[in-house]
């Protein structure tokens, strides 16, 4: 029973972590049709924002309250979409939104390669660590073992951040004329929806949630060059497996992944490194299109 | 006015050998690995004339590599034409198995499923150690029906097998891209309903170009790793694989000497990149990508004198 | 459509030409061809410290700086001229770039490579090319122990060495270790570390129980299931090669929840991570510096050792961990070939198979003890190596290597023509401790 609960635990806090760092991608997919490459550059940035503004705020005198270093985190991965997303989206997105899907990977892809060495000339290659987040809320005692209470942390913010998306999209106004732009472009066009409001916000919001990730994981890593590489590749698993475009998809598809791994790891260790693609094949054997599927008009 | 393909093919191939020899060494194994790459760009641009692009070429290119490293090391065998052509037989016949499984899926779906099957091989590989693990293993130099040549024969010899090998698939390429079967592969790319409604199966259609691509890049795989001397299973992973769509894109699906082109563009910006910027290189790399998509959306074989064979129709309005 | 074909050609050949003709040598100088990560995740350990203090040390020889015997300027009067390139980028781009940099910029040899990709595919390639390689730091064993070289070199001891020690270590000092996990990264340099630890330890200590094995993605940075696993696998010691960023990482996560306060932690190769973590680096890590490098080299001290350590900080600001040692010692080597072939040839400067022979069966000073050309037919070096326990000084406010072993270099190393897998399970026959 042990062996269950730790693998549980472990499962959920790997599978919130893999939701925060997958919902802005699935956004943007849903909303732009574009497959962000870049999306991992964008959290390796967030990482470094959060991490040079907890690093100002502590020697700010941010000691007397450090638990306002979350704010700092939050805010700095704010700036980070006020600031990149108007550049990448008006400046070079635009340009690619009625054509092909994989010119759309190719595009970012190009800017994958020229962010990191951006983030390089930035902040150099010296590793960063903002650990006083990390440590400040003590460790819980869960089963046989310890955690830190950070980690739960992370699986309330990923709750918070899938409720609140959720939310905008099903029960505002705004929200909906998102949906509907997703389901059908040119005819929300023709209903007097200003579409291009709608991308700017879209891939403002994907970039938020990108940094986001990168924000609340800098606290437990050394923030240097490369960290952005591997987390495309399990985002894009993860969004695959839970149907492109689909936010519920990619909260179910972080969590089964999230499981699979920690079981893998308990009980199999030798499989660590397939095991996400094992759960995709799978996934998509039963469901070629994910999980959660759009709907999808069809052309003759 | 069209011209013979097997005239075009000759006088190409004749200017690609004289050109051969008047090159530096360096720029002429720069030719010889861009011509063995383009090969895999052709096989992606064979699946984009039916509207798939594969991100997972890597495969291919990785098991007609291993291929040849794999058979001069246990078997001893370094003739450049048997491994040529086992490599076809291996990649092809992985080709066959998942082609018509892949051939359900479209756009991006079909991108990420083969990057991911690429992926699985790399991860396999990675985990073998008796195949050398993620380090790779040493693939012997070949042999030429007897003939063993080294150093920069060797090279020349090499230069000369692929120029020979690229000519002659470029060639059967343009026959077959001009073919019936190849013109409705365009058809399917525009509108697959109405082709099936035709009689036509679009994804038997969609099945047989990614089978191609598979030989396409199981030989671009083999002529690497022999010119190379080495093998490791990153020759699997996404990013080998993204360089290709890269290349692929850059030349776009109308010519075929512009993905060579395209391929032989990308080798030399990336090397002198890498020297005179060696802090930056993938900053250049990037912009030189955008700014050749933003340019040229549709490909450098999309500039008008590359595609006259086509104008007359056959290639549909952008997508 | 060939004609545009060979247009475009055309212009790559004039392109090269023009090339050619600016970067034409100088005769006065000595080009080496320096090949290191200054991206990815290995430029942070591993690349950019080495390339720094490789700048630092060519700028100091060629003024002439050092003490004797290498007080020459430059290489023996050569100006020495550095070409760095960017390993990042796998081993097929490696071989094109190291083609380039002998065909293309004509350098007189190359130094490089961290990757053991990169170094068991780059030496044929040198081989066929008659171009002096040194390979300064990458560890698999495989390069000389599958193939031989005449032009090909590598100047820091391979990786065997690393656990060999650990695992001596660990039994001299008595401690106690009735089961053991590891924690490395699944790619060969993890796979190996592994394998040759659990190999030592099977004949140091075979009462030790082995427990889980744990093979994270290289680069993964989470490592809250990994740890989950070892602490409910309840080993007495947890071995691990992971390095750089995600060594980093594991010991903030790990840390965080009172791992080493209930197993010893072992690291192979752990001392570079010590000037970034800092304090976060708990007390009583067992650790190596695969060779007398670090803090072990500046706990022994030397003239040489203390001007670099002392140049370096004044440099940089921060103390050279193990990758400058590593790049010092093979420019040092390459500096002591190229004037010993230069005594032998009357002064000129030495081509490929002059450096070749001179190189062979060298041995010399560096800044982490003598190193010597033994194995592989005088091509692999040898050298000491040096394990101690972190410590944190209170007074100077800084990490300690405390109660270290310096281990000769025939101790550890296995002789010439024994592969380091077969000595290991024979029980090191022939060490000389």
């Amino acid at each position: 029973m042990d062996l269950l609960l730790v693998i549980l635990i472990d499962g959920l806090i790997y599978g919130a972590w893999l939701f925060i760092v997958s919902v802005g991608l699935t956004l943007v997919f849903g909303v732009l049709g574009i497959l962000n490459l870049a999306h991992g550059s964008l959290y390796a940035i967030g990482a470094y924002a959060a991490a040079s503004a907890v690093g100002l705020y502590f020697t700010l005198g941010g000691d007397v309250f450090p638990l306002g270093s979350y704010a700092a985190m939050i805010l700095a991965a704010l700036l980070v979409a006020v600031v990149v997303a108007p550049i990448l989206e008006r400046g070079l997105l635009r340009h690619f939104y009625h054509r092909d899907e994989v010119l759309g990977v190719l595009v970012t892809y190009g800017v994958f390669l020229i962010l990191e060495d951006v983030i390089k000339l930035i902040w150099g290659v010296e590793p960063l660590f903002v650990f006083e987040p990390y440590d400040l809320l003590g460790t819980i005692e869960a089963g046989p073992l310890f955690y830190v209470a950070y980690d739960f942390l992370v699986i309330a913010a990923a709750v918070v951040t899938g409720i609140l998306v959720w939310y905008f999209l099903n029960g505002t106004n705004r929200g909906k004329v998102v949906l509907a732009v997703i389901h059908d472009r040119e005819m929300s066009q023709t209903m007097g929806v200003n579409v291009d409001r709608v991308f700017m916000l879209a891939f403002g919001a994907g970039v938020f949630l990108a940094a986001l990730g990168g924000a609340l994981t800098a606290p437990m890593i050394s923030v240097s060059p490369g960290i952005g590489v591997n987390v495309i590749i399990v985002a894009f698993a993860v969004i695959i497996i839970g149907g492109l475009g689909s936010i519920e998809g990619a909260a179910l598809g972080a969590v089964m992944v999230g499981i699979a791994r920690a079981a893998s790891v308990h009980l199999v260790p030798e499989l660590e490194l397939f095991i996400i693609y094992f759960v995709m094949a799978i996934v998509l054997v039963f469901r070629p299109e994910g999980l959660f599927v759009k709907t999808q008009t069809r052309k003759i | 006015m069209e011209k013979s393909p097997v005239l075009v093919a000759a006088v190409t191939l004749t200017g690609l050998i004289v050109l051969g020899f008047a090159l530096p060494d360096w720029a002429q194994f720069l030719m010889t690995i861009a011509l063995a790459k383009g090969l895999v760009s052709l096989g992606i641009v064979a699946g984009m004339r039916c509207g798939v692009v594969s991100f997972g070429q890597g495969l291919y290119f990785c098991l007609g590599a291993y291929t040849a490293g794999l058979m001069s090391r246990w078997t001893g065998v370094t003739d450049v034409f048997l491994l040529t052509f086992l490599s076809v037989i291996v990649a092809g016949g992985v080709g066959v198995i998942f082609g018509p499984l892949l051939s359900r899926y479209r756009g991006i779906f079909f991108a990420m499923l083969s990057l991911s099957l690429s992926m699985i091989l790399f991860g396999a590989l990675a985990k073998t150690t008796s195949l050398g693990g993620t380090d790779g293993v040493n693939v012997a130099a070949p042999t030429f029906a007897g003939y063993a040549p080294e150093g920069g024969a060797l090279a020349t010899a090499l230069y000369l097998f692929i120029v020979t090998v690229t000519v002659i698939i470029g060639t059967v390429m343009r026959i077959v891209f001009d073919s019936q079967s190849g013109l409705v592969s365009l058809a399917v790319r525009s509108n697959e309903l109405r082709v099936e409604y035709l009689g036509s199966s679009a994804n038997g259609i969609v099945a047989v170009s990614y089978v191609i691509a598979a030989i396409l890049g199981g030989v671009g795989g083999v002529v690497t790793a022999l010119a190379i001397g080495h093998v490791d299973p990153e020759y699997a992973f996404w990013t080998t694989s993204g360089e290709f769509v890269f290349v692929a894109i850059l030349a776009g699906y109308l010519s075929i000497p512009a993905v060579f082109v395209a391929s032989i563009v990308l080798e030399v910006v990336r090397s002198f990149s890498n020297l005179y910027f060696p802090n930056t290189w993938q900053l250049v790399l990037g912009v030189f990508l955008l700014v050749v998509i933003l340019v040229r959306p549709d490909g450098i074989g999309s500039i008008k004198l590359w595609r006259r064979r086509e104008s007359a129709g056959a290639a549909e309005p952008s997508a | 459509m060939n004609k545009y074909l060979k247009a475009a050609l055309g212009g790559v050949a004039a392109l090269a030409t023009s090339v050619a003709l600016t970067t034409a040598a100088a005769a006065e100088e000595f080009k080496v061809g320096i090949v290191t990560f200054l991206s990815g995740g290995a430029a942070e350990s591993f690349g950019v410290p080495a390339w720094n203090g490789g700048q630092l040390l060519i700028k100091m020889m060629n003024e002439g700086a050092l003490p004797a015997p290498y007080d020459q300027k430059g290489f023996g009067g050569l100006e020495i001229a550095p070409l760095v390139i960017d390993e990042a980028g796998g081993a097929t781009k490696q071989v094109q770039e190291f083609r380039n940099l002998v065909q293309r910029e004509n350098v007189d040899a190359v130094l490089g490579y961290v990757s053991s990709g990169d170094c068991l595919a780059v030496p044929p390639v040198a081989e066929e090319l008659k171009a002096f390689l040194i390979l300064y730091d990458c560890g698999t064993p495989r390069v000389f122990e599958e193939a031989s070289y005449n032009y090909v070199f590598r100047t820091a001891a391979h990786a065997a060495m690393d656990n060999i020690s650990l695992a001596k270590y660990i039994q001299s000092r008595g401690i106690e270790v009735s089961s053991f996990a590891g924690v490395n990264q699944d790619y060969a340099w993890g796979q190996d570390s592994w394998a040759d630890f659990v190999a030592s330890m099977g004949h140091l200590m075979p009462d030790a129980e082995q427990k889980t094995a744990l093979f994270p993605k290289i680069f993964a940075g989470q490592y809250g299931t990994e740890i989950s696993a070892v602490m409910r696998a309840r080993p007495a010691l947890l071995h691990s090669s992971l390095w750089g960023g995600d060594l980093q990482a594991f010991m903030l996560q790990s840390t965080a929840r009172g791992i080493h306060e209930r197993m010893r932690i072992a690291l192979a190769a752990g001392d570079h991570v010590i000037p970034q973590l800092g304090q976060k680096m708990p007390n009583g890590i067992i650790l190596g510096a695969r060779g007398v490098n670090g803090l072990a080299a500046k706990a022994r001290g030397g003239e040489l050792t203390d001007l670099l350590w002392d140049a370096y900080i004044k440099e940089y600001g921060v103390f050279p961990v193990q990758a400058p040692f590593r790049m010092w010692q093979g420019l040092l080597g390459l500096k002591t070939a190229v004037e010993k072939a230069m005594a032998a040839n009357g002064g000129k400067k030495p081509n490929a198979d002059e450096l070749a022979a001179a190189m062979t069966g060298l041995s010399w000073e560096a800044p982490s003890g003598t190193i010597t050309m033994a194995l592989g037919g005088g091509h692999q070096a040898i050298q000491p190596n040096a394990i101690g326990v972190t410590k944190w000084d209170e007074g100077s406010g800084q990490m300690t290597l405390d109660d270290v072993e310096y281990y000769d270099a025939e101790c550890v190393n296995p002789p010439d023509g024994v592969k380091a897998v077969d000595w290991i399970k024979a029980g090191f026959p022939g060490a000389k401790c």
